[in-house]
């Protein structure tokens, strides 16, 4: 009981009451985050239907194989991510601190795939910029379907780059919790910041499963 | 309900079945499928995004309220492609008028 005052805010009646709060809220906020994602998948849903060739001749020039190691490695992150807070759920700090630690170590190995990947799109001229784009004359694609394949991959920079950055922002935050948990801040009764971390970078991983067909296996090889 | 702990061997058999259904979607997606390719790749997704937050993000255990606002989540998103989706597929009907 002692345990619950430290950590009880005073406007809550108890713990439980105070932890269904901070995970409603979570979940509001990742409703919103939906919403911010909804808009670009909005975008390729209405340009994938309009311009079907472009897009699906797009999707086959990606780099399929570094897409779905990179989805293994996220999945992992986020089994390594539900066994951090179950450590801090049962009060191993050990298994915590490793989990967070090789969670983070998971989501650096993903953007340094991730970063060869782009490294790779640079070289093929797949950046719709002036000076890094260029199609072969071999592709079969008219004019219109050029421009229409920049698109594309404007879409993809732009989902897989605000993917990158949550990833980015959800490395800090669990990098603050792995420094914390060294210093035994978390316990079975009070690990609320752990859980609502977790449910971040589900949230990240969620994204990630829908972008890998999206962009990389709808394609035509 | 708010601290249910879920044993790591659940998480272990989600883990499971995720990475099968990675392998499951990206074989899908090496053979000919005559167009269905991205149909396909999605109910995958569907599955494997449901596994996610039903046991890593502890949706199943949780109370009703967050089941209605996880669910909100998505049928926003359904409004949104939905009523986008409405205009661009019916633009020129009735043909020839």
């Amino acid at each position: 009981v002692a345990s619950e005052h430290a950590h009880l805010a005073h406007h809550f009646d108890d713990l439980d009451q105070q932890n269904e709060s901070l995970s409603l809220g979570m979940w509001v906020f990742l409703v919103t985050e939906v919403m911010i994602f909804g808009g670009l998948f909005a975008a390729y849903t209405v340009y994938r239907h309009l311009y079907p060739a472009a897009f699906s001749y797009g999707s086959g020039r990606l780099n399929w194989k570094l897409a779905s190691v990179n989805t293994l490695v996220l999945i992992s992150s986020s089994l390594t991510m539900a066994l951090a807070v179950h450590g801090a759920q049962v009060g191993s700090r050990r298994t915590l601190v490793r989990c967070l630690v090789l969670t983070i170590v998971l989501g650096v190995a993903f953007l340094v795939i991730k970063g060869f990947e782009y490294a790779e799109d640079v070289h093929e001229g797949l950046v719709p910029a002036p000076g890094y784009f260029h199609v072969e004359a071999g592709s079969g694609l008219d004019a219109n379907q050029v421009r229409q394949l920049r698109l594309f991959l404007a879409l993809y920079f732009c989902m897989t780059g605000l993917h990158a950055l949550h990833m980015v922002v959800g490395m800090g935050v669990l990098a603050c919790l792995a420094l914390l948990a060294r210093r035994d801040r978390y316990s079975p009764e009070y690990h609320a910041p752990v859980e609502m971390a977790g449910l971040y970078w589900h949230f990240v991983d969620v994204i990630w499963i829908f972008l890998l067909p999206l962009l990389y296996l709808s394609g035509t090889h | 309900m708010a601290h249910h702990v879920v044993r790591p061997r659940t998480y272990l058999l989600v883990f499971a079945a995720l990475i099968a259904l990675t392998a499951l979607t990206v074989g899908a997606s090496q053979i000919d499928l005559g167009g269905w390719h991205l149909t396909v790749g999605l109910i995958f997704a569907v599955a494997k995004a449901t596994l996610v937050v039903l046991f890593f993000m502890h949706l199943w255990y949780s109370s009703r309220l967050t089941w209605v606002v996880a669910l909100s989540g998505a049928v926003f998103l359904g409004i949104l492609i939905f009523l986008t989706m409405n205009d661009y597929l019916t633009r020129g009907w009735p043909s020839g008028l």
